[in-house]
């Protein structure tokens, strides 16, 4: 690990005056480069779209069931099917990418302001704050972190916040090393001795000297959780924790389809469960194109 | 040698404090009355007080932690609201259901991921290298839970050749008697071949769709550890000294590529784990992960906790077990303990 950050800027050969203009012109230039990071990046785009205007695209209701039309398989009126109930599995699907994505981002950010700046703050001072973090960490990594996720959710009570609060916690060990280690190396670094012989205090060395150089390394490490904490969340809701139904969420979907599974009714389960795959997939692939950028050496 | 074992158990004993620690938090951090919780919803105020002063409720948090310890001490992890059977006994007769599944899937994804990965980095850019790729990308990307349902159905309602995802056995056949309680072993102590065959045939499912889960992470870090292996020094001179390709790979550049492998071990059993939770849900298996999501729809605490318990304490086993196979293995390690 160099002293330096490797950020993302100096790549972009002729960088614009603007800000704005800067980022778009560098973003065109990764995404040239590499095929895969810009298809991952058009499904984010589809992801997204269905996230924001799902529910006002969407052919059906997704929670009026039609008995006359249950279990009906994939057809031109119902590209999905239809469901036990005869609700519309294409728009159950769709509509249920807001959930998903908010429960993955919503995670992702409280584990990044959890983990971030604690791993940040130990980094930085050490001794005995970097202690406690470094034995919270231990902890949680003692578990296997599905299991401890499964008990949180258990006992704190069955929510889709603590859906939330439970993948922010056993991805907490994760975002913590990476940002000691990083604040760790950068903390006797020229530009912070300059920044307190200057009379700088220690706050405001962490926050303007240490976290933006931080930054990009959490960043890419935000995205490779982000397939991830989906796929925790959706494993908690598979086995009945927190979406409850008739609530439209991918892991509950699968798990309501699955009983049709052995009857041979297949898009039950086999749709949400795509959509679910084509998101981690999505991430994962976003997550190893930033990674390339920002840090091509733990390229593998 | 003795030292280093020793220095690792050490390691361990913080580890099993915070698990235990942990736990204890958890069930103190149920909503409302804890009391309440445990005497179940028709139980009356003064059955709420009775549980409440048999549990130890009324006393300060640090005395109840040590009741806690003390029972854990003696094996007890308290009984089941739903069944009113121990917790413990009913996680003892269900964890080899659980383990046998777990080690097949092992086996299995350790078969395929070490050739995979080694035949990868030893043909860069050859049409295994894309397969390893497209294999690593697509299984650290698909929902273990999605993986077993698509293989029930093509494998039992399309082609037929499994059988019903429904336990460990089929009905015709009854259990072996008990020695390992792996059903694998004990139908072939029991000379039962007919059941063996039924074992395995509801067995295969399942592992597969845990080996097909763990296989990325061990099948990437081969790769990945081979390559960098494989340009060192030391290879550079045993091929310049005109060895045998095959002695090159083998005993040069595997077995000091596996030390990383074994590392990366330790995350995909943290994988595996969780993901037996899953996959004993798909295929009705009864292990200890099936129980504990009944008990999690019944909102049955204590089986829970005993989960929760149970898999933290082996997966922290396991942990040792990996350090101490790293020591046996690299002498430097040795060394240093």
């Amino acid at each position: 690990m160099s002293t330096v950050a490797p950020t993302a800027e100096p790549l972009s050969a002729a960088r614009p005056s603007t800000g704005l203009a800067a980022m778009f012109e560098h973003t065109r230039y990764v995404l040239g480069e590499n095929r895969v990071t810009a298809f991952a990046f058009a499904l984010l785009i589809v992801i997204l779209f269905a996230a924001l205007f799902g529910p006002y695209v969407v052919p059906y209701d997704p929670l009026t069931s039609d008995t006359v039309m249950a279990l009906k398989p994939p057809s031109a009126a119902h590209w999905f099917g239809t469901d036990q109930l005869g609700r519309d599995i294409f728009s159950r699907v769709v509509v249920a990418t807001r959930l998903d994505a908010f429960i993955a981002v919503a995670s992702v950010v409280l584990v990044f302001l959890m983990g971030g700046l604690a791993g940040i703050a130990a980094g930085y001072f050490g001794g005995w704050t970097d202690r406690i973090v470094g034995r919270i960490a231990d902890t949680i990594m003692a578990f296997p972190l599905f299991v401890l996720a499964m008990g949180i959710v258990a006992a704190l009570g069955n929510t889709v916040q603590n859906i939330v609060l439970a993948t922010a916690i056993v991805n907490f060990p994760l975002y913590a090393r990476v940002a000691r280690a990083e604040a760790n190396v950068r903390r006797d670094a020229g530009l912070v001795e300059a920044a307190r012989l200057s009379g700088n205090s220690d706050w405001r060395i962490l926050a303007f000297q240490i976290l933006p150089n931080v930054f990009p390394i959490l960043v890419v490490q935000m995205s490779l959780t982000m397939g991830y904490a989906i796929l925790n969340a959706a494993g908690l809701s598979f086995i009945g924790l927190g979406v409850r139904p008739p609530t439209p969420e991918w892991g509950i979907m699968v798990a309501d389809g699955a009983a049709f599974m052995v009857s041979g009714e297949w898009w039950n389960a086999f749709f949400p469960g795509a959509a679910l795959m084509v998101a981690v997939f999505c991430f994962n692939l976003l997550g190893d194109g930033l990674r390339d950028i920002v840090d091509p050496r733990r390229r593998t | 040698m003795l030292t280093m074992i020793g220095k690792r158990l050490m390691f361990a004993i913080p580890s099993l404090i915070g698990v235990v620690i942990v736990t204890f938090l958890l069930t103190r951090a149920l909503p409302g009355d804890p009391a309440a919780y445990f005497a179940g919803p028709a139980a009356t105020k003064e059955a709420v007080e009775q549980i409440r002063k048999k549990l130890g409720f009324d006393k300060p948090l640090i005395e109840q932690f040590f009741h806690y310890t003390n029972d854990l001490a003696h094996g007890d992890l308290g009984t089941s609201l739903t069944t009113g059977q121990p917790v413990a006994t009913e996680i003892r007769n269900r964890l080899p259901a659980s383990a046998e599944l777990t080690l097949l899937g092992l086996v299995i994804s350790v078969a395929i991921a070490l050739p995979l990965g080694v035949l990868a980095a030893t043909r860069p850019g050859s049409w295994i290298d894309h397969l390893c790729r497209i294999t690593t990308t697509a299984g650290v990307s698909l929902p273990v839970f999605f993986t077993g349902l698509v293989l029930v159905y093509v494998f039992y309602y399309l082609l037929g050749w499994s059988p019903a995802p429904l336990g460990r056995l089929d009905v015709f056949y009854s259990a072996p008697p008990t020695v390992t309680g792996f059903y694998l072993i004990d139908t072939l102590i029991a000379r039962d071949f007919e059941a063996f065959r039924s074992a395995l045939s509801q067995l295969i499912l399942p592992a597969a769709t845990l080996a097909i889960f763990s296989l990325a992470p061990i099948a990437r870090m081969t790769r990945a550890s081979m390559l960098s292996v494989l340009a060192s020094d030391f290879v550079r001179t045993a091929r310049a000294s005109g060895l045998k390709p095959s002695t090159v790979i083998v005993t040069y550049a595997f077995r000091n590529a596996m030390l990383p492998v074994i590392t990366t071990l330790s995350m995909v059993f943290s994988f595996l784990l969780g993901a037996n939770v899953l996959v004993e849900k798909v295929f009705a298996w009864p292990g200890i992960g099936s129980y504990a999501v009944e008990a999690l729809i019944s909102s049955d605490f204590a089986p829970v906790q005993g989960f929760v318990l149970t898999m933290a304490v082996m997966y922290v086993l396991l942990n040792l077990m990996i350090d101490i196979l790293y020591g046996v293995i690299d002498p430097r390690v040795r060394l240093e303990g």
